[in-house]
């Protein structure tokens, strides 16, 4: 580790696994109520897992990029963290405000919440996603706030890499466009079209800044290649990313209100946002081919080599499947769209957070190449137990997804069966999909448990056993 | 990637491109802006469809159901329900959704519940107008059948 400051991003990294599970859990109980509507009925009604799975999974992502940020800006910029003091003093702000909605959203009903936190004042709640209170969402612009003030501080004094510039120009579009959270107009129209630049704009928009940049970062760091090529490289998919994405955003404009021209417009260009995703399958195989170096910690290359397919399987090619107009005319807010959903956050989002943990955590553990064989082992058998268990839950959805529009859309009005009858008849698919989902957790076990196995031992040889591409 | 294609050069094309389509992406909203009061015909909009939105909200119904097909998939989409369920009268749907609201949840076995949420006379009567006014939306055609 070059600077003392970049150990901030330890307890972020513990934080964000901690909320993963509680994710991952409720996941799976809701995967229980779709087969069982009884299940934990009345105690924590579908809505209420759902809220804590979403809200759980955005609040942990951001720890991660947080965690990642405090760990690679000090490093990049060769200066140390403008405030660690603020950095350590923001993990408790956040974890604190998390936890408190959290339990709000568990523990009384959500309108009574709505009226404890005075909604009425500037209504923000009971939109999908941003269902926090209003007094939460100001907690997380000001962490984002004071979390972007740190980052941008250091690199305002430090050196300017790309990977910084870019990773600064995410997060700043990450606060910036949470803003619109604010915005609810009584025209449900007008409130659908800026809702989506909150939720579009971030996965689909700054984020993917941030994903790259963090994964550049790693990759120089594991393969030793010249930081000129892999900044082009950089440069080249973001560029992508945005000029398709943007108004890419146009694909979720077909059915909610917006003029005819978007069918067009959201259909073309959405066609090209599998491109930088699969430009980034390319680069990262290509940039550990041509390693100057083998790092002993082998788990965090798969972990990066696997961020890229699995990102391209889930945001590309999954997105792609229905994203033209056509076709999504029959799949718009079917299980389909929960299919793309579940491979797409995880594919990307997840798995850049744990490739940045895999390679920053043994470090600040004081295990600068890695941690032990036997660690390593554990994880690159937790990363395949839980690549493989959610391209399996992905399967099952795609083909809930594509029986329930079979049943329900595809016929016409007089013969198609209506939505209940349907879910019923899928049920089958959906225990596959809870198993898979129960695989999944075991995964997630394991990796937790490779945090705590062989600190004694050393890394040696490069392993054969962990599969580094 | 080849050596005449330099960093300047990626670089350029990140900075120009994003910049030139977060352009079009303005313009683009600014004339979705001006055309869509003509397809959402908010003229109609009454105080309690604006009520009917609230309730909406601070019931949280988007966490179970779809509302022109975005939200949760757990329970049926509701910008058509007034055609679904009311046959697109008014009278008819209110009487519906009264009944549906106060039987809730249906002591069905196994089958997806819907809480009781202690709704008024008045916030059902809302909510029925909210769902009213955003079924004549001009959503493209969307959903393909009554179903949803």
């Amino acid at each position: 580790m070059k600077f003392k400051s970049q150990r901030v991003a330890k307890p972020y990294f513990i934080v964000a696994i901690a909320l993963f599970a509680g994710q991952v859990l409720f996941g799976l109980l809701m995967g229980m109520q779709y087969i069982n509507g009884d299940f934990l009925f009345p105690e924590i009604p579908f809505n209420v897992a759902r809220m804590v799975h979403t809200n759980l999974l955005i609040v942990w992502l951001l720890f991660g990029f947080m965690g990642a940020s405090y760990y690679l800006v000090p490093e990049e910029s060769d200066i140390e963290l403008h405030s660690p003091l603020l950095a350590r003093v923001m993990l408790w702000v956040f974890t604190a405000a998390g936890v408190a909605t959290i339990l709000g959203y568990l523990l009384v009903p959500y309108a009574k919440l709505a009226e404890l936190t005075h909604n009425e004042l500037l209504p923000t709640m009971g939109r999908e996603f941003l269902e926090q209170p209003t007094i939460t969402k100001i907690g997380i612009v000001i962490v984002c706030l004071s979390f972007v003030y740190n980052i941008g501080m250091t690199i305002l004094k430090g050196r300017k890499t790309v990977i910084n510039m870019i990773l600064i120009t995410g997060l700043i579009g990450l606060a910036v466009f949470f803003l619109f959270s604010f915005y609810n107009p009584v025209i449900l129209t007008v409130d659908k079209f800026f809702w989506w630049w909150v939720v579009h704009l971030w996965v689909e928009g700054v984020w993917e800044l941030i994903l790259a940049a963090i994964l550049a970062f790693v990759l120089i760091k594991v393969t030793g290649v010249d930081r000129e090529i892999i900044e082009k490289w950089l440069y080249v998919i973001v560029a992508m990313a945005l000029i398709s994405g943007l108004i890419g955003m146009g694909h979720h404009y077909f059915w909610i209100g917006p003029g005819k021209y978007w069918l067009w417009l959201g259909s073309v260009f959405s066609v090209l946002e599998p491109l930088p995703f699969f430009m980034m399958v390319v680069f990262a195989f290509k940039m550990v081919k041509q390693r100057r170096h083998q790092h002993q910690n082998q788990i965090a290359t798969t972990w990066a080599l696997g961020t890229a397919v699995m990102s391209f399987l889930g945001a590309g090619v999954w997105g792609f499947l229905h994203t033209l107009a056509p076709i999504n005319y029959y799949t718009h807010g079917s299980q389909i769209t929960a299919a793309h959903g579940h491979l797409a956050f995880f594919g990307a989002y997840v798995m850049v957070v744990l490739t940045i943990i895999s390679y920053a955590m043994p470090i600040m553990r004081g295990r600068p190449q890695g941690n032990s064989i036997i660690a390593q082992r554990l994880e690159t058998a937790a990363f395949w137990v839980m690549c493989l268990s959610m391209f399996g839950i992905t399967l099952a959805l795609t083909v809930a997804g594509a029986w329930q529009i079979a049943l329900q859309r595809l016929p016409d009005a007089g013969e198609a069966l209506g939505f209940i009858s349907t879910q019923e008849k899928i049920v089958p698919v959906y225990w596959v999909r809870e198993f898979l989902g129960g695989v999944f957790f075991i995964g997630l076990l394991i990796y937790i448990s490779s945090f705590f196995v062989g600190e004694t031992d050393r890394v040696a040889e490069p392993d054969p056993l962990i599969l580094t591409g | 990637m080849a050596d005449h294609f330099t960093k300047g050069m990626a670089r350029n094309i990140y900075y120009g491109g994003s910049f030139s389509v977060f352009l079009l992406l303005l313009g683009l909203t600014y004339n979705t802006m001006l055309e869509l009061p003509k397809r959402d015909h908010r003229e109609n909009i009454t105080a309690a469809v604006i009520m009917g939105k609230r309730v909406w909200e601070n019931n949280d119904c988007i966490g179970c159901h779809s509302l022109m097909g975005e939200g949760a998939y757990y329970a049926p989409e509701l910008a058509n329900v007034f055609d679904r369920r009311g046959g697109g009268d008014v009278v008819a749907f209110k009487g519906f959704m009264q009944g549906w609201m106060a039987a809730q949840p249906i002591p069905a076995t196994a089958r997806r519940k819907m809480p009781q949420f202690n709704l008024s006379p008045e916030e059902v009567d809302a909510v029925a107008e909210f769902l009213i006014w955003t079924s004549r939306i001009n959503d493209n055609g969307w959903p393909p059948n009554i179903e949803g």
